[in-house]
């Protein structure tokens, strides 16, 4: 009986030690950038001499900044549009109807969660360079060719959450729907869209979130005069090593954070991911 | 209202026949039940009349009209399911106003009608919960609500009692029974419990392998079963095998002779109703008795029910029989082991040709 209440709590410590190991790995880069971004000496070394919140401030003096932040935040807003409208459907279709290659379909789906960004971003190039000599327009470089490349980084992650959401949802309310006069396309959009919206909401989240902070693919899609703010800090950093990367980070960190808290009181991310 | 007729209805998948050739019609206000074991073709049959599952051959008409091949939504048959399948994110009287929303009614006939549907499943008071805020036997009655406020020409019911506790069961049983009978409404049940069926029918179709096996009351299936099938699944019956020798003789395969009602010849199984069986300590037949049948046999199992007691008893080394005897002041209840006697009248023991 004390044997077996011992070995529990020995357990249970073990476990809660194991979840404190992790917690604590993921999250001191986090903590480090954040103390980095207060140090008021310009080359970052330890004891800091003091602390500032000048480079935040120095952020704005720097228009690369600003722009990059336009260009990555209006990329990820339209790439995220057009990954919601691609992936939802592909995910209803991998869901709901049985046809051939429906499995290594739904795979091929979640391909660019895998494929290394390199390879990726070379290939998306190497054909952006062929799209263009075929079809004798501007592909390259462009706003329109960096979203595309975009989308497809996002699909996975819509497709991933919403196929999720889709599993639990019982068929029969669908159908029930029907059987009180609601044709096919008002029962999707009265049943079957606000059951799914959880998983809809969590995936333009994570897919925005991935195209915000995309470095490898983008690296070989912007044109001149269009960087992403990933690009900006790497541009940043080959020159400057002072804590006004880590304050455009933790501007990151806290913008993404928010976007997080604001969607889990809307939909509960935990239930979804 | 309407009647609903199903001709030759049929459903396969490949090779396999989910429903042959099934053949019914459901006269205006009548309950009619499908029975049978899963697997038989009952839901899939509910199913083609809703409109979910299109027939590989035969039609259905609502009121005369023929819907076979219209979608769900222009059929105007309420349906309630299984899961009650509520719309989880609606409220109760958003669940129950959407198929008069479909309707295009004006919003003031909408609330009214809303209104009248919760008080007539006595649920007045909970139109602006959740589904998920009710209990089971309240989330059975939203959707029972749902099915009716849309005033369906026929009303369809899939099990819709099996996710209820046993208690609450017999209760709403009684009260589907008594709103279906009030409003007049053209009801098809499918369930798999018998006593729901019998308790709840006008009128009972048993299922099984995809074809109907017999279609009648209560006492029909009961007293006067189709085949072995039907005795079988409807109460219970000891099943002896052998041969009919001559008309009213059967003798069986442990060679025991048996008095019987039946025509012809041939290999046959003997059905036998628990219930109708005598037992004793000696022979229990004679002139007066009425029981024609006498066979001595050794107890091998008692179980105690309460009001009642089964006593299955060994008669040859092939043949078994359960006696079910009803547990009153001075009744004959043998132990294990004890050489005993059972009889009962010849027209108890029905015979099936094979």
């Amino acid at each position: 009986m004390i044997g077996a209440l011992v070995r529990r709590r020995a357990r249970r410590w073990a476990l809660n030690g194991a979840a404190a190991v992790t917690l604590g790995y993921i999250l001191t880069p986090l903590v480090f950038v954040t103390w980095l971004a207060f140090f008021r000496q310009e080359i970052p070394s330890f004891p800091p001499e003091g602390y500032s919140v000048r480079w935040f401030a120095a952020i704005l003096d720097q228009p690369k900044f600003v722009e990059g932040f336009r260009m990555s935040f209006q990329v990820g807003v339209l790439a995220t549009f057009f990954g919601l409208s691609l992936g939802v459907p592909a995910a209803l279709a991998v869901v709901r109807h049985r046809f051939a290659f429906r499995m290594p379909l739904s795979q091929l789906l979640l391909m660019p969660l895998i494929v290394p960004g390199v390879v990726l971003g070379t290939a998306m190039y190497v054909f952006q360079v062929e799209a263009e000599k075929g079809l004798d327009v501007d592909v390259l470089g462009t706003f329109y060719a960096l979203v595309a490349g975009h989308t497809v980084i996002i699909i996975p992650w819509v497709v991933r959450l919403v196929t999720a959401s889709l599993v639990g949802v019982d068929r029969s309310i669908e159908e029930a729907a029907q059987n009180l006069g609601a044709n096919a396309f008002v029962t999707f959009w009265r049943i079957t869209l606000p059951a799914i919206r959880p998983g809809i909401v969590a995936g333009a989240l994570f897919g925005f979130v991935t195209s915000f902070g995309n470095l490898e693919m983008s690296l070989f899609l912007v044109g001149p005069g269009r960087t992403t703010l990933p690009i900006v800090v790497l541009q940043y950093l080959e020159w400057k090593i002072d804590p006004t990367i880590a304050a455009v980070s933790v501007v990151q960190i806290l913008l993404i954070g928010i976007a997080m808290l604001i969607t889990d009181r809307y939909v509960k991310l935990a239930r979804v991911v | 209202m309407a009647q609903l007729d199903i001709i030759g209805l049929a459903k396969r998948y490949g090779d396999f026949h989910a429903v042959r050739d099934v053949s019914l019609s459901i006269k205006d206000g009548e309950f009619l039940v499908l029975l049978g074991p899963s697997g038989c073709g009952k839901t899939t049959t509910l199913r083609m009349v809703a409109g979910f599952i299109e027939p590989t051959a035969g039609h259905v008409t609502i009121g005369g009209t023929d819907v076979t091949v219209l979608p769900p939504w222009k059929r105007n048959a309420g349906m309630v399911f299984q899961n009650y399948a509520l719309f989880p994110h609606l409220t109760v009287n958003e669940n129950v106003a959407f198929g008069l929303e479909m309707r295009k009614l004006p919003k003031a006939d909408i609330a009214q009608r809303v209104e009248e549907t919760l008080a007539l499943v006595r649920l007045s008071g909970y139109g602006g919960r959740l589904p998920r805020q009710l209990s089971g036997g309240q989330q059975q009655r939203v959707a029972l609500a749902r099915a009716l406020a849309i005033h369906p020409d026929v009303l369809l019911l899939d099990e819709p009692l099996s996710n209820l506790d046993a208690k609450l069961r017999q209760e709403v049983r009684v009260e589907i029974r008594e709103l279906q009978r009030k409003m007049g409404l053209t009801t098809v049940m499918v369930t798999h419990d018998q006593e729901e069926a019998l308790t709840m029918a006008d009128r009972l179709v048993v299922m099984s392998e995809g074809s109907v096996r017999q279609v009648g009351s209560q006492r029909d299936l009961y007293e006067r079963p189709a085949d072995r099938f039907v005795a079988g699944f409807v109460g219970r019956s000891t099943f002896l095998e052998g041969t009919l020798e001559a008309p009213g003789r059967f003798r069986t395969d442990g060679g025991l002779a048996v008095a019987c009602v039946g025509d012809g010849a041939g290999r046959a199984v003997l059905s036998v109703r628990p219930e109708r069986v005598a037992v004793g300590p000696s022979s229990v037949g004679g002139p007066n008795t009425g029981l024609d049948n006498s066979l001595p046999g050794t107890v091998e199992f008692v179980s105690y029910l309460g009001a009642l007691i089964d006593i299955h008893v060994r008669l040859s080394p092939s043949d078994r029989m359960v006696a079910q005897i009803a547990n009153r002041d001075g009744a004959f209840v043998p132990e294990v082991g004890q050489p005993i006697h059972v009889g009962w009248p010849a027209s108890a023991s029905q015979v099936f040709k094979e």
